[in-house]
Order: C-alpha cells, then sequence, then structure tokens
C-alpha cells in the first residue's frame, strides 16, 4: 500500500469506500493516479463478521449520534437512528441486500413524465439514458450481477415460493429470483451463495458483492492506495482561488490532521456527504461548500418502504435464504391512474427474529402484538420499494443543539411524506396484502416505516446550476475540482436499489476525472 | 439494540438483596448450561418487588405464554443493569414502578394492561417497551421458542438444510429461479 504525504498536493482525496469512493478509487489508482482513502470505520473481514445480529449491527452501523424530524415514522420510531446505513471500510456494500435492478428511461425523465408535481422538486437527469445503460453493462459484469450476460438466478427459497405462488395468482408476470450481485455460483475469486440469510450481517462466503472485498484490495495491490481508516473528515478547504486543496479529517487516535489535495471525491452516504459540505462553510461558502444554490442537503430521498408479512398456518422459515431472493416487477410503471406516480419493486424480505421486532413491525404491544411474533416460524415478506417524490424541505441539516463526540454539530434528518409517497406506499400494500391472503395467510401485517436503508438525492445533479450541487459528473457546480461520488448526485431515485446506479455513476466519473487529469484540466 | 443476551454464572448463583428466582421447565433449551434448573437473576439497583414488577410489566408487554420466566428476566436484568450506571435511569424506573401501584405484579392480565395503557405514553413506559423488545427475542431460550435457527454459516448454511424444502406450494419453474450450485 502506497503511503501518500500529508503535503502531497498531487493526490484525489476519496472520502467514504462503499459503493462510489470504493469503486472510484479502484477505477483511479489502476489508471496510475495516487489517491488517499479516508474512512472513518474498522476494517473488518469475512472471518470477523460477527453472526450475532445484535453484535453485527454494532459493528458495521453508523451509529454517531444524528436527530431526525418531520412526520415519517422513523423520527418518531428511531428519532436518533433515522438511517441504518454502514461506519465500516466497504461501506454500506458490507451491509446490503444485493438487490441491482436499472432504473429504467422514464425514471430518469421524472420531472418530464410525470409534469411539475405539487409539493414535490422533481427534475430531469442531465445524462443520456443511453450513456447509463452502458455503465450498467459494464457494472453488471464486474459485479456478477444475476440473469444478466449469462449468469443464472439464484434458486427459489420458501419464502421466493410463497411470494411466486401468490404473485402468479394475482397474474402478475414479471416475478423472478431477481438481479442480484450475489454469486450463484464461484466467480472472480469470491465464492457462490450457501443460502444462509445473514447477507445483513456480511456474507461469510463473500457471494455478495462488497468493495470490501472487491475493489478496496485490488486498489492497495495497484500501488497507487494510502487507505486510511478510523479516519473521519471534518472539513473540506479552498484557496483563495476557489478550489478546494485539503481536507481535515481526525485519526484514529483522534489528532487532527490535514491532507492537501489535488481534488477531493465526496462519497460519505448522503447524510454525512452533505454533512460535511455544510460544516465546510468559509467566508466564500457562508451557506456551506458548494451551496450557492442552497441545495445541499435538500430533496432527500429514501425509497417508499414498508414491509408487509403474510403469516400462514404452515412453516416457511424464511430466514433460510438469501435475504432479498426475489422481486415482482410488474409495478414498475408509469401508471397515475393508481393514484400517484412513479413505480414500485416488491422485493422478497426477511428479517431475523432479535432484528424483526425493532425495525419490522407496526408500534404495538400487548397480545395482538405478540401473536405476530408467535408466527414467526410460518412467516413470508415482502418489502416495498417506491419511488419517493423529492422535496426541498426534505432535508439533511446541522443541528442547531446536538453535537458529536468532536464538538461537531450531526446531521438533522427532516422528512415529511409527500401524498404519493402514501398512495404509493398503500397501493403496494393493499397488492401485497391481497397476494398473500389469496394462497391462505391467516393474518397479514404491515410495517411502521422503517430507518432508510437507501439515502438519495442530497446533492444531485441538474442541468441547472440553480437546481442542484452538481453537473453531470458529480462534479460541483460551484467548485471546479470537488466531486460527489455517492447516492448523493441521483437526480431522483426512481424505484431501484440504488448501489447499482452508484457503482455505474463511479465507473462512469472514473473515466472522466482520468481523462480531465491527463488533458491538465484537473 | 446491543443487548446483553446470555445469562452469566454469576447471574445464576448470586444471591443477594434484590433477585428474582424461578426454575426452568424440563427439557428448556437453558437446562443444558445452567448449573442446575432453579435460577436466579442478581439485581444491582432493584428490590425484590421493583424486580417483580418489572416482570410482570415484560410479560404484559410481550405475552409469549409458554415462554421461560427466564427470558424475561433477562430483559429486567438489562433495566437493572442500566440503573445501576445512570441515577436518572434509576428514578426513572423506581418512579414508574410505583407509579403502577403495589398490587400490579399480581394482577390479572386485564388490570395490567390498563395500568400500562394509562402511562403508555410516559418515557418509563417507552424505555421498557424497548428493552423488552431489543433483549427478549435475542436469546437462545427466544430462538428455541420461535424456532429461531440463527446463523447457519458454521453448518455450511441453509443450502442444503432446508432453505428450499416447503412443499405446500408449487415449485418455481426454472425460468424464473435458477440451479442449485451442487
Amino acid at each position: 500500500m502506497a503511503a501518500i504525504e500529508l503535503h502531497d498536493e498531487g493526490a484525489v482525496v476519496i472520502i467514504g469506500s462503499g459503493a462510489g469512493g470504493g469503486t472510484l478509487a479502484y477505477e483511479l489508482t489502476r489508471r496510475g493516479i495516487k489517491v488517499v482513502m479516508l474512512e472513518a470505520g474498522k476494517r473488518q473481514s469475512l472471518a470477523s463478521f460477527s453472526q450475532d445480529p445484535n453484535e453485527a449491527f454494532g459493528q458495521l452501523t453508523w451509529l454517531d449520534p444524528r436527530n431526525s424530524s418531520g412526520d415519517w415514522d422513523p423520527a418518531r420510531n428511531n428519532p436518533g437512528l433515522p438511517a441504518w446505513h454502514c461506519k465500516t471500510v466497504g461501506g454500506t456494500t458490507v451491509h446490503w441486500t444485493a438487490a441491482t435492478p436499472r432504473l429504467q428511461a422514464t425514471e430518469v425523465r421524472a420531472r418530464t413524465h410525470y409534469g411539475a408535481v405539487e409539493g414535490s422538486s422533481l427534475i430531469d437527469w442531465p445524462i443520456p439514458y443511453g450513456e447509463l445503460l452502458h455503465y450498467y453493462q459494464q457494472a453488471e459484469r464486474r459485479m456478477g450481477v444475476t440473469r444478466r450476460n449469462g449468469v443464472p438466478g439464484l434458486p427459489a427459497s420458501n419464502n421466493f415460493k410463497v411470494m411466486y405462488a401468490a404473485a402468479k395468482k394475482k397474474g402478475y408476470k414479471r416475478v423472478h429470483t431477481g438481479h442480484m450481485a450475489i454469486n450463484p455460483r464461484p466467480f472472480d475469486g469470491r465464492g457462490f451463495c450457501i443460502q444462509q440469510g445473514f447477507c445483513v450481517q456480511g456474507c461469510k462466503t463473500g457471494a455478495k458483492w462488497s468493495t470490501l472485498y472487491t475493489e478496496i484490495p485490488r486498489a492497495e495491490a495497484t500501488g497507487n492506495l494510502d487507505l486510511r481508516i478510523e479516519c473521519t473528515a471534518t472539513r473540506i478547504e479552498h484557496g483563495a482561488d476557489g478550489r478546494v486543496n485539503a481536507v481535515i479529517y481526525r485519526d484514529a487516535a483522534g489528532a487532527e490532521q490535514r491532507q492537501k489535495a489535488r481534488l477531493v471525491c465526496v462519497a460519505g452516504n448522503s447524510i454525512e456527504t452533505p454533512r460535511l459540505l455544510l460544516l465546510s462553510e468559509s467566508a466564500r461558502f457562508p451557506r456551506g461548500l458548494a451551496n450557492s444554490s442552497d441545495q445541499v442537503g435538500r430533496n432527500y430521498c429514501r425509497h417508499v418502504c414498508g414491509f408487509t408479512w403474510g403469516i400462514f398456518d404452515k412453516p416457511i422459515e424464511f430466514w433460510r435464504g438469501a435475504v432479498l431472493g426475489g422481486v415482482i416487477e410488474d409495478e414498475v410503471v408509469l401508471q397515475p391512474k393508481r393514484g400517484f406516480v412513479g413505480g414500485y419493486r416488491l422485493e422478497l424480505m426477511a428479517l431475523d427474529l432479535p432484528t424483526i421486532p425493532l425495525v419490522g413491525l407496526p408500534y404495538g404491544w400487548g397480545r395482538d402484538f405478540a401473536d405476530i411474533l408467535e408466527g414467526y416460524r410460518n412467516m413470508a415478506g415482502m418489502f416495498c420499494n417506491g419511488e419517493d417524490l423529492p422535496r426541498a424541505t426534505n432535508r439533511i441539516t446541522l443541528d442547531p443543539k446536538l453535537r458529536d463526540a468532536r464538538g461537531l454539530p450531526v446531521a438533522h434528518v427532516h422528512v415529511d411524506e409527500h401524498a404519493n409517497d402514501t398512495a404509493l406506499r398503500d397501493h403496494a400494500h393493499v397488492q401485497a396484502k391481497g397476494m398473500y391472503e389469496s394462497i391462505g395467510a391467516r393474518r397479514v401485517v404491515r410495517s411502521a416505516v422503517p430507518p432508510a436503508t437507501h439515502n438519495m438525492c442530497t446533492a444531485r445533479m441538474s442541468a441547472d446550476p440553480q437546481d442542484g450541487v452538481t453537473n453531470l459528473h458529480g462534479r460541483a457546480h460551484d467548485v471546479p475540482n470537488l466531486f460527489i461520488s455517492d447516492g448523493s448526485a441521483l437526480s431522483t431515485p426512481g424505484a431501484a436499489n440504488p448501489t447499482l446506479t452508484i457503482v455505474s455513476l463511479a465507473l462512469r466519473q472514473a473515466e472522466y476525472l482520468a481523462r480531465e487529469m491527463a488533458a491538465r484540466n484537473l | 439494540m446491543k443487548p446483553e443476551n446470555t445469562m452469566d454464572r454469576r447471574g445464576f448463583l448470586a444471591l443477594s438483596t434484590g433477585t428474582i428466582t424461578g426454575v426452568l421447565a424440563a427439557g428448556s433449551p437453558l437446562a443444558a448450561f445452567a448449573p442446575s434448573r432453579a435460577w436466579a437473576v442478581e439485581l444491582n439497583a432493584l428490590t425484590d418487588a421493583e424486580g417483580a414488577a418489572l416482570m410482570a410489566m415484560t410479560r404484559t408487554i410481550a405475552p409469549h405464554d409458554k415462554l421461560e420466566d427466564a427470558a424475561y428476566a433477562l430483559v429486567v436484568r438489562a433495566l437493572d443493569g442500566d440503573a445501576a450506571h445512570d441515577a436518572a435511569a434509576l428514578t426513572r424506573l423506581r418512579e414508574g414502578i410505583a407509579s403502577l401501584g403495589a398490587g400490579f405484579a399480581g394482577a390479572d392480565e386485564a388490570d395490567r394492561v390498563a395500568a400500562l395503557k394509562r402511562i403508555e405514553n410516559t418515557p418509563f413506559f417507552q424505555g421498557v417497551r424497548a428493552k423488552t423488545l431489543q433483549v427478549l427475542y435475542s436469546s437462545p431460550m427466544a430462538y428455541a421458542y420461535f424456532g429461531y435457527e440463527g446463523e447457519a454459516f458454521s453448518k455450511g448454511g441453509y443450502l442444503t438444510r432446508g432453505f428450499n424444502d416447503l412443499k405446500w406450494l408449487p415449485e418455481v419453474p426454472l425460468k424464473d429461479s435458477g440451479p442449485l450450485p451442487y
């Protein structure tokens, strides 16, 4: 691994090592570019992943304090934990469930196709869909996505058999075990899926793609990566010319360090990325770095999510098998007569016993609540993953009161759901409930809205600099050598789980950066 | 989300001012590693009576009739452990328990439910409810009771151990699923 000097002005600094940061790091280092990567978390491995759900949660999750508000359930039920993502090398690719659907052409032209929906801040993506498709194909080959490029699908689990029978009875056509970045057979030095059901705790066979054991070790092998773990970026500095030139961070010992930079790529997930920009306010950027449009942190999207559980008279044992290994895609269509714009996927879902009462159920207690868990062994599950509408007032800000261990204001997450979001979620639940009841469910349970696992759009790409934070390359409109390299840059969320799109955009951004650096434009 | 989910030896053996005691059912999965079927959980901050009231409260919040008392005692031990390190938490527990009245632990379920309904929005109730959900479903006793098998990596996953053994619905055609890897 390369040791890059703190005063080396030629280094690219990437903040975050997940789907965006990890992919970008490998793409740059393999082209001979020196990269310093700052990762706030520790480094785990296939061997060190805990198989106790509570311990794994503590091992991988971003647990620094946060605050939240608004009318969405997490602000009531889990105000200090509005989002569930990772703080570890590999970022949220360590605990993701590996669904890799593509956005569709209509979804990246949401403003055009959905119209001006009152109370939303929809825009179109500045990237031609054909170009996105090109990088989707690259990403799918790299990640070994099932049902693409001749890779077979995953086999059907018990939980999927229930979903399939129910969906077919309803007449749904696009029902299968999903496009998944999980190896059904060995590929690329990684093992195959042994249907453990412990995707979220870190996949101990490496069947699930994660930058922790793909892109990051490959980047290290180039000799061009200096990965600094337990290093938390606290501020990005700029010079008199308005270009960023250094990143301030706290190292593992808590000491403040200053790494000079040729350019900076921020990939800290869509809550910490805008927080860092806001923390980097200066006389020149009084509202925060790259925030002349006042769009940093706004338009926060997290997908319209919710669980529907069907409880049957016979055992299903849904914890056995790849957690998300199944999908119904028929509702990923633009069909406003359903009462909302945008669409949704119904994805297979199971939660381990310790976790389900914490995030998977409606609020409750007593006999009725306990009865749900009495049926745990006979439970089947689906997860609604729907398109939510961006709103300027759904945003990440710096909390006025709460400080982290370093004395810095924590992220405050505010969400008021749009009526379109609730209409979509209601529709999805009615469909799921009807399906489970059609094949004999004795009870169907609808969860509260869980903490957000998909965080997006808080530094979005926009054609007009007034509408967003970054241009079509994820480059800040205000700062020529500052880039956003994670889900924050998505213009709108669509109904696709975001990781494949984040990886695709990172591949595209890496080509652009390498080209511009070679041409001495950066 | 980080419960203490196993009972230690000290937890079984200690006898001091505050304790909760019980006897494991014959055949309990816990009996295998407990020193005897009789168990006792030492309380460091709460009295016997307070412990008994919290036992009744957790059972009312999450009533699983055939789940061992010992499983609920883990919740009380976790609450007691928090209170032993945090004076404000101890006060909240003490005052909350007192607000339930002296007869709460021995009351009928309907009366206990009514009493808890009256305090449902208090930090005391919400704290005990949250701790119940965090701890109760994480113990080996709970795994056994609910039939949850837990991690499977050490046994080679569920690939050859029943992930697709459901027979009461039709098999999924290969075009919509995929081949087994062996």
